[in-house]
């Protein structure tokens, strides 16, 4: 019986358990993580904007490892590995022996050294259930929250607060909001939108440093909130992985089956470095679909298998009010746009593959471009002016349609 | 899994199967009393061009990316197969619509994401697009799997 | 342009409170009588276009639409009937021949509906059809005079060739440009699963249709189009057309808008050319004339098919079935003047021609009287409606019927008489494309086949009811049938009783 251990609370470390129990009902599962339930992480804006509860934050119901027949250790941490061993040492002075190691230990707010800010009272990051509901008890509707970043995290946050409170500032270094995924005209697009619900920005800017209620900004600037919200950024969390010397980049670099460059050691989610397809780099791809994908893979693998994920891409689907961002990709190549005043549309076309795309304010079957870019669909195949107008099964020829759609009667 | 196709040589592009869709799952025991005077959000559409239509509804894939990708646990795979959404847990992010290499989900009335459940939460037992399709362009029936 | 002199004859009658603007109305209608007005909101009619064809009324999912008469009448005139009004005005402004589609809506008698059929009562028993057994198997051919057996008691006459029927009903001739490739499709389909026989008509046949060769009719016209030696040894039989019951002494005329594509090839004349169907065949003048043909197409297919001569019942049909009788063919076909067609100049169809039940009678009796009834076998259609036509026109000495407007009926056709448009919204009498999709032979092939049992079922019942348990009994058993409000002539030469004798 293979013992099989996974570090880590998120969806990737679940998805890896399933891709286990998909191939090895018997062999023995761990789960090690810091946080207390699993949940869906990416839920905790749209719980502070009341669009979910505790309850159906829950993944699966909460008792999806019980289901699956896993050993779920809850509020435990894995303090370091013995690779020679094949052991872990967790923070309760267990040590726990295995055959295959999966890393899903995600990523951290990343937090810069502000001055001043040990005398802010009301801080916070946004990362984790925890932190949302202490934000939650911080705010009233009187309060003036200060967000620092204007990234997905930030800005989702921003959201989930707005109608709770008196005003929601978000400053950011970057000229424009969600620098990550959007370019100018299209975080313009957005922005606008944003303001017209009464968010405030301060891009271009930042904090020089903080004395208790009070930012002073770079530009001079002063802020005056009652609550300061840090998502800056996130850092994959490689520790454990680097003192065993493994190959890290920015993120445990793995190859298409999960492995990293230690024996028995798989790695998935946001903590990976991993292919991807639209740009032929190694990348952080830190989004739940990937976590999901990747995670499910390295436990098939991890029973012996030998699966590749080949199709990785970056994707966001991202909205505020109704009114939604959808990218994916990367943005190289020549650029195909149609624009009016509530839509923009970028494609971006190179060696005859989508690359990327930014969509904002058009959103109808999207995914077939984003099918076009995981399948390096060649858009000569296909009847490319139509594709690029909109999205559809239409611009296949019918032979692929047929087969795609399950062939005639 | 007994699943929807669609017979392109067949359709007429009508869009009946969009009317009687939102019908079914209206609720409403009247088409007129369901459906006037109001946009309808099928979840089955018809594509095409002039010279070919068809009409695009849930694959129910085998490993559906839509149920991976969904951040809110929404979507999920029925023992049957069928690839169900459970609106109380959906909080319209469209992540699923990203990914669905089909385009077969969409934003419903109160923008949360709505989609074929091949009719099978709604009473009807058989899909509403299949029974009231003129032309039999759409069919329900066990495949090889796609 | 001037006044239009002609009112719509329909109006479209739509419940606005049902209505939910899907639209379906407006994309099913090829003569463009709906459309959606986005600035008011609502749907509009122009009721100019209607021909009362009910596809949207079919498709409405609300049943909101309804295609009623226009009240609008001119003054009342026994002589001067409407139709005839309209056609003066209709031609006093284009100059032209009136064009009409399908068998003739003018009230001359339907003799069908004056004849009743016998039942057993007491002194004979009826039988029952889901009980005892019953034969609706026919054979169409010549029946040879003797047959002779070998000491063995072997048969040693050579039989001609000869058709089998499940029933005695076979689809007529429509051919493949008159109406569409899926209506052919539905026609080859349903007849092979039935065990009868369709007809090509002379548009020749298309080559996804060889393989319903033993269930398929191959017409031989006036134009000849389509026909060459693949062509007639394709079929079970072939047959001469020399006239047909809606135009008869009139050839076809399928304009070149319509020669496009398959069927182009399938009529072997160049794309966009008019296929002129001559009135008579050129060579053929005389009954020897016509024996050279049917002796040519038979030595083209090895004497192994069936000859059948198509006729129109005209004045004089029985010395001209006795004339064929005795021109080598092996089944006279005669067409009523009420049959259908897919265009016909109006006042041919409306006036030429004789009704079928007294031209089958008449013939079935001189071709006895002449002792020549055995050389051939006799289909008749012309409007054979239902099953208890098909048992009269038997009874009357028919071998079977040949249906088509039936059929068309099965596939959707709702008798709106303007096949020569080209935009039959059923997909049916048109070759464009978008509206030939709309019948699925799937359906259409399915539907054919449950008409055509329920008929079988209803002529078991009705033979049943005689008594009688095999069509060959009932054949010209004209002791089964009486009249009801005919003259005496007219009972004379139906050859049957009043009713009460």
């Amino acid at each position: 019986m293979k013992r099989y251990v996974i570090i880590g609370g998120g969806i990737a470390a679940a998805s890896c358990a399933e891709g286990i129990r998909s191939r090895d009902q018997r062999g023995i599962v761990t789960v090690i993580s810091e946080e207390k339930e699993l949940y869906y992480r990416p839920l905790i804006s749209y719980y502070l904007e009341g669009k979910t509860s505790l309850d159906h934050m829950k993944y699966r119901d909460g008792d999806f490892y019980q289901k699956i027949n896993a050993d779920i250790r809850y509020g435990t941490r894995a303090v370091s590995i013995r690779k020679d061993q094949q052991e872990v040492l967790l923070s309760d002075g267990e040590v726990l022996p295995y055959d295959e190691l999966c890393l899903a230990t995600g990523s951290s707010p990343f937090v810069p050294a502000f001055e001043g800010l040990e005398t802010v009272e009301n801080k916070t990051a946004f990362m984790s259930l925890e932190d949302m509901l202490r934000l939650e008890k911080m705010v009233g509707a009187s309060s003036r929250v200060l967000i620092i970043g204007a990234g997905l995290i930030g800005l989702k946050c921003a959201e989930g607060l707005l109608r709770r409170v008196q005003s929601v500032t978000v400053c950011d270094l970057a000229d424009r909001i969600l620098s990550s995924i959007l370019d100018e005209p299209c975080a313009a697009l957005m922005q606008q939108h944003l303001e017209r619900y009464g968010m405030q920005f301060l891009l271009g800017d930042s904090v020089k440093r903080f004395e208790k209620n009070l930012a002073y900004m770079a530009s001079g600037k002063e802020v005056s909130f009652d609550v300061l919200v840090l998502c800056v950024g996130v850092r994959p969390n490689l520790t454990l992985f680097k003192e065993l010397g493994g190959k890290t980049d920015r993120g445990i670099l793995v190859d298409e089956r999960m492995a990293t460059s230690i024996e028995h050691i798989y790695a998935s989610g946001d903590c990976t470095q991993g292919f991807d397809l639209s740009c032929g780099k190694k990348r952080i791809m830190a989004i739940l679909p990937n976590a999901s994908m990747q995670g499910f893979t390295a436990g098939v693998n991890m029973t012996g298998a030998s699966q590749a994920l080949m199709n990785l891409i970056p994707m966001n689907a991202i909205g505020f009010f109704g009114f939604h961002a959808l990218t994916a990709g990367s943005y190289e190549g020549a650029l195909y746009e149609e624009k009016t005043d509530h839509s923009i549309k970028r494609l971006y076309i190179q060696d005859d593959l989508l690359k990327g795309f930014m969509l904002i304010g058009v959103q109808e079957r999207a995914g077939i471009y984003t099918s076009l870019i995981r399948d390096q669909v060649p858009l000569s195949s296909l009847n490319e002016e139509l594709m690029k107008k909109m999205p559809t099964t239409a611009a296949y020829s019918a032979e692929i349609r047929r087969k795609k759609f399950g062939g005639a009667v | 899994m007994k699943r929807v196709y669609v017979n392109e040589e067949w359709c007429l592009g009508c869009h009946l199967c969009e009317y009687n869709c939102a019908f079914a799952n209206s609720g409403k025991p009247n088409m007129a009393v369901a459906l006037k005077g109001k946009p309808i959000f099928p979840n089955i559409h018809v594509e095409g061009d002039d010279k070919i239509t068809y009409a695009v509804s849930c694959r129910h894939c085998e490993d559906p990316i839509c149920v991976r990708s969904c951040i809110a646990g929404a979507l999920s795979k029925s023992d049957a197969g069928v690839v169900q959404i459970d609106h109380s847990r959906c909080v319209g992010c469209y992540t699923c619509l990203l990914v669905c290499p089909y385009g077969a989900l969409a934003p419903g009335a109160d923008g949360l994401m709505s989609k074929c459940e091949l009719c099978l939460t709604n009473g009807l037992g058989e899909p509403a697009c299949v029974a009231g399709c003129p032309n039999r362009a759409i069919v329900y029936e066990e495949r090889e799997v796609i | 342009m001037g006044i239009d002199y002609i009112v719509p004859e329909f109006e479209v009658d739509r419940n606005e409170q049902r209505c939910i603007h899907c639209r379906v109305c407006e994309c099913q209608c090829a003569n463009e009588v709906h459309s959606y007005s986005k600035e008011a909101g609502i749907m509009l009619s122009d009721e100019t276009r209607c021909v009362n064809c009910q596809r949207c009324v079919s498709l409405c999912p609300t049943r909101a639409l309804k295609i009623v008469k226009n009240p609008c009448s001119f003054r009342e005139n026994a002589n001067w009937q409407p139709d005839l009004i309209k056609e003066v005005y209709r031609q006093a402004s284009t100059g032209g021949v009136l064009l009409s589609s399908m068998g003739t809506p003018k009230p001359y008698p339907v003799y069908w509906d004056r004849i009743l059929i016998n039942a057993s009562q007491v002194t004979n028993p009826s039988i029952d059809p889901l009980r005892e057994p019953m034969e609706t198997k026919v054979f169409l051919g010549k029946r040879p005079e003797k047959i002779s057996r070998d000491p063995e008691g072997n048969l040693i006459t050579k039989l001609p060739p000869q058709i089998t029927l499940s029933m005695p009903v076979m689809f007529s001739a429509m051919s493949y440009g008159s109406i569409s490739y899926n209506a052919h499709a539905s026609l080859a389909r349903a007849a092979t699963k039935l065990g009868i026989l369709y007809n090509t008509g002379e548009g020749g046949l298309h080559e996804d249709f060889y393989r319903y060769g033993p269930n398929t009719i191959v017409q031989v016209a006036s134009g000849r189009f389509g026909v060459h030696e693949g062509y007639l040894e394709a079929g079970a039989a072939i047959e001469i057309k020399m006239g047909q019951g809606a135009k008869p002494g009139i050839g076809g005329h399928l304009p070149g808008a319509k020669i496009v594509g398959d069927v182009s090839r399938t009529r072997m004349i160049p794309e966009g050319t008019d296929a002129i169907s001559p009135a008579p065949h050129h060579d053929i003048y005389s009954i020897e004339d016509l024996r050279q043909l049917v002796y040519s197409l038979k030595e083209a297919t090895n004497y192994e098919k069936p000859v059948i001569v198509k006729v129109a019942a005209v004045h004089n049909i029985a010395a001209i079935a006795s004339g064929i009788a005795r021109s080598g063919a092996d089944i006279i076909a005669i067409d009523g003047f009420r049959g259908g067609t897919g265009a016909a100049p109006t006042r041919i169809r409306d006036n030429v021609g004789i009704p079928i039940e007294l031209a089958l009678a008449s013939v079935d009796r001189r071709l006895r009287d002449e002792g020549i009834r055995g050389n051939v076998s006799l289909v008749v259609g012309g409007s054979i409606r239902c099953a208890s036509d098909v048992v009269k026109a038997i009874a009357l000495g028919a071998d079977a019927c040949y249906i088509a407007t039936a059929a068309l009926l099965a596939l959707g056709c709702h008798l709106c008489r303007t096949c020569h448009s080209g935009k039959c919204n059923w997909g049916i009498a048109t070759q464009r494309p978008d509206l030939v999709k709309r019948l699925n032979p799937d359906i259409g092939s399915e539907r054919l086949v449950n008409l055509m049992n329920a008929w079988r079922h209803e002529i078991m019942e009705l033979m049943g009811g005689m008594g009688i348990n095999s069509i060959e009994a009932l054949k010209g058993n004209r002791l089964m049938l009486r009249g009801v409000g005919l003259s005496g002539k007219e009972l004379e030469i139906l050859g049957i009783s009043h009713a009460g004798e």
